[in-house]
């Protein structure tokens, strides 16, 4: 990018929410067709700061100049009708409506964000799925106008969404952890579109916390902590580790260290196992496998091809509809969770906030989820709640749990502390088999670093670990042997030592592997 | 509307209005039996039509409501009082009363679910309470001014209820004067187009409620107004992205829920029956509703459920007009407390959802915080 134009500027944006200083004079700019990478872990101030020059909050001191006017950012329409346009994390669209719904929708009858001006106007689907064809087309985005949002794989989706923006003139494009929920592939395709955009003169801010991706894709850096910017860089000038110290402020282990596994007997066993998903299709289709105490198993594989079901039927969430499974030696196949917990499991699941947490209940309460029926917590029936207090303050403290108070609801922590919580429930248990699902999902790194680091202490333990995990990097980093997930099927074992990026991802795609 | 629901609706109609030509046979040709049980069915559905209409605006916009029974209730208590003082204090005509019946039954249903609106949207109350708040709030109410108006000590009309100024007249289809010159004098033909006339020959609330179905149909699915609502009640946040004002656009829908349940109101006190007692609405508010879900949140599917339950309304009024001719061996049918509970075993059998699930909007029942 040799075009200096700047087409965005924030000038020593401030904005305080109670107790927290979310932005402290942020400096920041984006230049004609480059993609700018906006870095930082969660909670240093980078959605704050986009919420910002998407008019959704309102800075406290600062102000937005685009293409050279100083502008008041009243509303997401008035960014709109600046050409800033936004795909968020969590997707803004409507599942039961078509594509051209969702596209139209407060755009009615022009491009940009109108004012509801004409209530009763009549909506013309057809012309306006015609402009989305012609959108499409253009920036190489393939989407059918006519299909339901709700029917589309989640990178469709994401395409949807930046038509959404382009359809409103956008120039201006702020993706918000765009490949948080993508697979690798997706993920690639995202980055072909991206540069698309940026060839025909868009120009994009990029927010992650995924170092590797924003040395691939970004042309500049900026990295923000603690509401504040740390600097700006360019890719050629760093790489992971310096990013990762800038982020946390800190040096960081990025690569797992580890001492080679000394696996002893199956804990684990699993004999042709078949399991139904929530539409009564046979999602587990016959796996067979053992997890052998000391080791980590680790099952990748693109999300949805029964790794879900797998670990829900293995914790007895889920029924199974076929086969068996034993840990320990004793077969609990069609057993409810709590035998199976007592008889030694401990269970991150992958959605900590369904299925971890109960968000309401304090932390306190959270980390007797499984043992609070019992001595020493509950003794004929009765909480013993000094026990549970006590309980809470020394796992806080020795699991590093970031809160207020012990006593603080779950759902307010951040996503890493959750996780920490969690962990820290499963793993003050004896434990023969720890199921970790997805375990760093939307996670920053230093809460990463952590969760591995207590991963790989369990299996040190002699604790045999199954690590469910859609993400590559940390397949590789934990696992000693490495099973492939495709279509309900494990198609293949392999040692850690004989795994490459590039072979784990044919296998996941389901290309098979001459014999 | 799915076949399963669509051939249960039809199902239901069927069996109604065959039992009703089975038992009604000694007095009255199959035709007019028909066509008169078509009649009353449209006119008895009309305030569940309303009522479901209601629903259908407020929880499109994800404001679950509850409460359109308690809004009727007191649309219909102040619409009449309002016909009665334009007629008695105020001294105007019949027919200006009357319309002064129906405006203010529209209004006091809009004030009515003003409140609904900003106990569920502004403070964040729980719309089921909010909505029973309305419920138990229009019946106290009704009841307490009912009996300080007119059976106090001192009360405005001295004990007495005054006489109304009437109801709302049939609206006369010229379908008999237009056909009957094609039967050529065939009494049997002309017969058959009478008969066919009644049905057309409603009253105006009715026929607008038949009118609004559509309406709203066009209303909801075609219009800018109808996108934005429904975005809102799916998913307000990403309604709010692309500039929309969630609480204006709820404020808004909650407001034309109101007025239709107010219409409503008007139907029992204004167009039905020129005059008032406690708890008249009796339940109609909560069939509405049943009407609602069964027709998946759309204005047609929940007119379409309305219907069967007017259907099986009228089929309680065929049944006392047959009593005497009633065949011994369907002696129940002469028991109207027996025929009066079948709207509420239909009610609780579409709930069940044995005839198939429908799925509320996705944000029904939740506040929108930014």
């Amino acid at each position: 990018m040799t075009n200096n134009d700047i087409v965005l500027e924030a000038k020593g944006i401030t904005k305080k929410f109670p107790g927290v200083l979310a932005n402290d004079h942020v400096d920041f700019d984006l230049r004609r067709g480059e993609i700018h990478a906006l870095l930082g872990e969660n909670g240093a101030g980078k959605s704050t700061l986009m919420n910002i020059l998407y008019g959704l909050y309102h800075p406290d001191e600062g102000e937005v100049i685009v293409e050279g006017k100083q502008m008041q950012l009243n509303s997401s329409r008035d960014a709109i009708n600046h050409g800033i346009g936004m795909v968020h994390q969590h997707f803004m669209l409507i599942p039961v409506f078509t594509v051209t719904e969702n596209i139209m929708l407060g755009a009615e009858t022009d491009h940009r964000a109108a004012p509801n001006e004409a209530p009763l106007v009549k909506l013309d689907r057809t012309e306006v799925a015609q402009k989305v064809r012609a959108l499409s087309h253009q920036y190489g985005l393939d989407v059918d106008p006519d299909a339901l949002v709700g029917d589309l794989a989640v990178g469709v989706q994401q395409r949807v969404e930046i038509v959404k923006a382009l359809y409103r003139e956008a120039n201006i494009l702020i993706l918000d952890e765009p490949t948080a929920v993508l697979t690798p592939q997706e993920a690639e395709d995202l980055f072909g579109i991206m540069h698309e955009l940026t060839d025909k003169g868009v120009s994009i801010i990029f927010i992650t916390h995924k170092l590797k991706e924003v040395l691939a894709i970004a042309d500049r850096i900026t990295v923000m902590r603690a509401g504040r910017v740390v600097g700006t860089t360019f890719p050629k000038e760093s790489n992971e580790q310096k990013l990762a110290e800038m982020m946390v402020g800190r040096e960081v282990i990025l690569t797992v260290q580890k001492k080679p596994a000394q696996p002893k007997e199956d804990v684990l066993v699993v004999n042709d196992l078949r399991v139904k998903d929530v539409r009564g299709l046979e999602a587990v289709r016959g796996v067979s496998f053992a997890v052998r105490a000391g080791e980590v198993l680790g099952i990748a594989g693109v999300q949805g091809n029964g790794q879900t079901e797998l670990a829900e039927a293995l914790s007895g969430l889920r029924p199974t509809d076929g086969g068996r499974f034993a840990i320990d030696g004793r077969d609990l196949t069609g057993n409810p969770p709590r035998p199976i917990t007592e008889t030694g499991l401990a269970n991150i699941p992958e959605d900590r906030q369904r299925h971890g947490l109960v968000l309401s209940y304090s932390i306190a309460d959270n980390l007797v989820l499984c043992d609070y029926y019992r001595s020493p917590f509950g003794k004929r029936g009765i909480i013993q709640q000094k026990e549970l207090d006590e309980n809470a303050k020394k796992i806080v403290k020795a699991f590093d749990v970031r809160t207020p108070s012990p006593f603080t609801a779950a759902g307010k922590l951040s996503g890493g502390n959750q996780q920490k919580v969690i962990v820290a429930r499963e793993l003050s248990r004896p434990v023969k088999l720890l199921i970790a699902s997805q375990p760093t999902r939307g996670l920053d790194v230093g809460s990463i670093e952590y969760i591995h680091k207590e991963i790989i202490l369990m299996r040190d333990r002699g604790v045999a670990v199954l690590l469910v995990s859609a993400e590559l990097d940390e397949i590789m980093s934990l696992s000693d042997r490495i099973a492939v997930m495709y279509r309900g099927e494990i198609v293949t074992t392999i040692d850690r030592k004989d795994a490459t990026r590039e072979r784990l991802g044919l296998l996941m795609a389901g290309v098979h592997e001459p014999a | 509307m799915d076949l399963r629901r669509f051939g249960f609706i039809l199902l239901i109609i069927v069996v109604l209005f065959g039992a009703v030509v089975l038992v009604g046979r000694p007095m009255s040709s199959p035709v007019l039996i028909v066509t008169s049980m078509l009649a009353t069915t449209i006119a008895v559905a009309t305030p569940l039509t309303l009522g479901a209409l209601s629903g259908v605006f407020c929880e499109r916009a994800g404001v679950v409501n509850i409460g359109i029974e308690g809004m009727m209730l007191a649309a219909a208590f102040f619409g009449w009082i309002a016909a009665i003082y334009s007629f008695h204090i105020f001294s105007f005509g019949a027919g200006v009363s009357i319309t002064m019946g129906v405006i203010f039954a529209i209004l006091s249903g809009m004030l009515m679910s003003l409140l609904h609106a900003v106990l569920s949207i502004t403070y964040k109350v729980d719309q089921i309470i909010g909505g029973t708040v309305i419920n138990i709030l229009a019946i106290g109410l009704t009841g307490f001014l009912d009996r300080q108006l007119f059976f106090g000590r001192g009360s405005v009309f001295g004990g007495q209820v005054p006489h109304s100024p009437g109801v709302l007249p049939t609206i006369h289809v010229p379908i008999t004067e237009l056909f009957s010159p094609l039967c050529g004098g065939l009494t049997n033909c002309l017969e058959v187009i009478r008969a066919i006339n009644q049905v057309f020959d409603q009253k105006p609330v009715a026929i607008s409620a038949i009118l609004l179905v559509f309406l709203a149909h066009y209303v909801l699915f075609y219009t800018r107004w109808g996108l934005r609502t429904r975005a809102v009640g799916e998913h307000p946040k990403a309604a709010d992205t692309v500039g929309i004002n969630v609480i204006k656009m709820r404020y808004a829908n909650v407001l034309i829920g109101g007025a239709l349940a107010g219409l409503a109101g008007a139907y029992f006190t204004i167009e039905s029956v020129p005059s008032f007692e406690p708890l008249l609405t009796n339940g109609r508010g909560f069939i509405s509703l049943a009407a609602m879900i069964f027709g998946n949140w759309s204005p047609i599917g929940a007119w379409s459920a309305a219907l069967v339950f007017g259907a099986s309304q009228a089929l309680n009024i065929k049944m006392q007009l047959f009593r005497d001719v009633i065949p011994e061996q369907w002696a129940i049918l002469q028991n109207s407390y027996v025929v009066g509970l079948i709207p509420y075993i239909l009610t609780m059998i579409i709930l069940t959802g044995i005839i198939g699930r429908t799925i509320p909007p996705a944000a029904d029942g939740v506040p929108y915080e930014k």
